[in-house]
């Protein structure tokens, strides 16, 4: 019945062997303090399919095709492949939309701000508070009844949609493919999105991560939000391995630079460091899990998990192409107020989804 | 015994709603229905933190029946 990666020693060794592999694919090519960052990867696959056009961040990031299939074939083997949906898949869409557009004012995703703080990064901590601000106030209306409904079993096929996505999208990546002169696909020749490991070594860790998370349900948010809602510190141990291997592995291969200032792909604007990750925070508890988590539900069969995973791809389009994305020359013109709106809307949605109280 | 049906919520919704239902009726064993074996993970570590018994009952491929008792 109980199984290893359930344990603590379980959790522990997930999240210390993903702060190992994180650090490593940064030795071997990935952008500073982003070995793993679910949001920012996103963001470049909807760049190099062409829903934005920031030549610097566009490129098919092999992790994420990784997270989506190692979990999908590790919970075929173990029997939790498990088709099912229906719980409010619009708004799971537009939370997606929105935990982006905060987590690209900060500049990373809670797996990003982890690692930036393992390397260094100062801002990274205001990003945390943000994040730990975010969730707290989900925790609310959780405790208050809040919910998107149920999920209805599906048919077995419907689970097998999204990691064919996955799939298709590795195809393109390598084949590069071109469907008119210039692209799509876009590759990036220079900036973020032209740094990368090769391909078979960021595959082979999405596919590490997407195995070992599925097991022992690693999730960055959920750590946070089960110490504030049921004082239960099974997941955070798992993120406090992750921050102490990567720091670790950031001192041995000389990657660890401490500071605010000049910290490669961060800005150090506090105030929307800290509401960006607020907005993302908040998103994720209403949606029911991290991005990297949202990838591995999807893998299980999760359908609206994958919605949500859709919802931050297009949501990566738009944070570029309405000028909300941050940069490392700080906050972009409409990035406070597309932060702004963007808890207008998880407000309202964390009100209006709660169980009619019983008189 | 308390009932509750928390199939097809995703997580944390049972531990939430179980967790609610521990406090309004303080002393009283309660049957849950979930679905995935995350949720029965979960419902374990609550019923470790707030001292109740539990026994698992595979009702269904991946629908389990859980009671959870208050210790003495």
């Amino acid at each position: 019945m109980k199984h290893f990666f359930s344990s603590r020693t379980g959790i522990v060794l997930t999240g210390g062997a993903i702060g190992i592999i994180a650090s490593l694919l940064q030795y071997l090519g990935n952008p500073p303090n982003m070995g793993i960052c679910v949001a920012c990867m996103e963001r470049d696959i909807a760049g190099a399919i062409g829903l934005h056009r920031a030549g610097v961040v566009q490129y098919i990031r092999p992790e994420i095709i990784g997270f989506v299939l190692g979990a999908f074939f590790i919970s075929l083997i173990v029997k939790e492949h498990k088709p099912r949906g229906g719980s409010a898949p619009l708004i799971r869409f537009f939370l997606g939309v929105f935990a982006m557009i905060g987590a690209l004012v900060f500049l990373g995703c809670p797996w990003r701000a982890l690692l930036r703080l393992a390397g260094g990064d100062g801002n990274a901590i205001v990003g945390l508070l943000g994040l730990t601000a975010g969730i707290s106030i989900g925790v609310y209306f959780l405790s208050s009844g809040y919910n998107l409904g149920r999920a209805q079993p599906q048919k077995p096929f419907s689970g097998w949609v999204f990691p064919a996505f996955m799939l298709g999208l590795f195809l393109l990546l390598i084949f590069k493919v071109s469907f008119a002169e210039g692209g799509p696909i876009f590759f990036s020749q220079k900036g973020p999105g032209a740094m990368h490991a090769a391909v078979w070594i960021s595959l082979a860790a999405g596919l590490i991560v997407g195995i070992i998370a599925q097991r022992s349900r690693f999730c960055t948010m959920g750590a946070i939000r089960d110490v504030v809602l049921v004082r239960d510190f099974h997941l955070i141990s798992g993120v406090a391995a992750l921050l102490v291997a990567a720091f670790a592995m950031n001192l041995v291969l000389g990657q660890f630079k401490m500071g605010f200032e000049g910290q490669p792909i961060a800005h150090t604007d506090h105030l929307w460091n800290f509401l960006g990750m607020v907005l993302a925070g908040l998103a994720f508890v209403l949606a029911g899990g991290c991005p990297g988590r949202q990838l591995f539900l999807s893998g299980e069969g999760d359908l609206d998990a994958g919605i949500f995973a859709l919802g931050m791809i297009v949501g990566g389009g738009i944070a570029h192409n309405f000028a909300m994305a941050s940069s490392p020359k700080g906050v972009a013109a409409f990035g406070p107020a597309s932060v702004i709106f963007g808890l207008v809307f998880c407000l309202v949605i964390g009100y209006a989804m709660r169980d009619k109280v019983k008189a | 015994m308390i009932e509750i049906d928390l199939r097809g919520f995703g997580c944390p919704i049972p531990v939430v709603k179980a967790k609610r239902a521990m406090e309004e009726n303080p002393g009283q064993p309660i049957a849950v229905l979930v679905e995935t074996a995350v949720s029965r993970e979960n419902l374990t570590r609550l019923a470790n933190s707030k001292k109740y018994g539990m026994e698992v009952e595979e009702t269904g491929e991946s629908e389990y029946r859980i009671v959870l008792t208050p210790k003495p």
